[in-house]
């Protein structure tokens, strides 16, 4: 499966949003996700994909699309 | 037994405060992992009662100053027990002397594990907790001196302090994911740490304390189980346990 599409079911679970309203430029803030709750979606991606993603990384992620390609450069 | 299943690590648990602390949440159930420095002996005694009484325990060793090893810690306990969910920072020293005379050594080190030990702890059992999705309660002891100072403490004042002002943040962080976190302010609780003072600042204090006497660790234990097993709509709160020290 394709790295955004995982993202998305993961987002859409956690969060409890209709997978229709994710795209790769959606923010975190258009779906009204706090920083607490990316750092949720993040610990599940990390089990996910088997990676570990710094703090330091997570403060940058915006967008959906920011943690696809991130993801997508560290699974390369 | 309210706090059956449930997981509890007890910072600074072999001696004093700490040691009462884990006693009592063993007694209403929990598994509770004693945390020690140095003394392993003592930590072990902890651990033997628990289980004497038919309750479980493990001793883990870890410097809290350092992050690493509280990491370390918190992986032992998840591994032992398999979750974890109530977290008791106690663990703290003291070097008194007037600011005057106060060496960097005395502040760094009372800072680092007063205040410092406690995000270590903190930070090391956020993501386990988070990813359990059941809640959790973090306890934070504080102390009087933190509330109102006191004359010798600025070190330990300053970071019971700052365990208050991080008490109330990190309250407000968690609050929808159903983690409590509260402060417990003692007053002048009669431990091998007091024992110390010299008789007279002991002699000097007892007359305003309103109920006459000084506290027994128990008495802060009771406060501890007390936000543990329940108190599910307190947070972010200090409760002082002080026989009316502070009024």
């Amino acid at each position: 499966m394709e790295v955004l599409e995982i993202v998305k079911g993961l987002i859409s679970e956690q969060l409890d949003i209709d997978e229709e309203q994710l795209e790769m430029k959606t923010t975190f803030e258009d779906i009204d996700a706090d920083s607490l709750d990316v750092v949720e979606l993040v610990m599940a991606l990390e089990e996910e994909f088997n990676l570990e993603i710094a703090d330091e990384e997570v403060e940058k992620i915006k967008t959906i699309g920011d943690i696809v390609s991130y993801i997508e450069k560290q699974i390369a | 037994m309210t706090l059956q299943g449930k997981v509890a690590l007890v910072t600074g648990g072999s001696r004093g405060i700490g040691r009462e602390i884990a006693l009592t949440l063993a007694r209403a159930g929990a598994a509770v992992a004693v945390n020690y420095h140095n003394n392993k002996a003592a930590a072990g005694e902890v651990l033997g009662k628990i289980e004497n009484a038919g309750g479980k325990g493990l001793v883990v060793q870890a410097d809290i100053t350092v992050f690493g090893e509280c990491e370390k810690m918190v992986k032992a306990i998840l591994d032992h027990f398999g979750r974890i969910d109530i977290l008791v920072n106690n663990a703290g020293i003291r070097r008194d002397t007037i600011l005057a005379l106060m060496q960097e050594k005395d502040w760094d080190i009372v800072i680092d594990t007063n205040l410092k030990g406690m995000f270590n702890c903190c930070k090391a059992i956020l993501r386990p907790l988070l990813k359990q999705k059941s809640g959790g309660r973090i306890i934070n002891i504080s102390s009087i001196a933190g509330l109102m100072g006191n004359s010798g403490q600025t070190n330990y004042a300053a970071a019971k302090g700052g365990v208050i002002a991080f008490t109330k943040s990190l309250a407000k962080e968690l609050g929808k994911r159903a983690i409590t976190v509260n402060a417990i302010a003692p007053g002048f609780i009669e431990t091998e740490m007091t024992e110390s003072l010299p008789e007279t600042v002991k002699n000097d204090l007892l007359p305003h304390i309103s109920l006459g006497r000084y506290g027994k660790p128990q008495e802060v234990a009771e406060a501890v189980l007390f936000l543990a097993q329940g108190a599910g709509y307190i947070t972010g709160s200090v409760l002082s346990i002080d026989g009316g020290l502070s009024l």
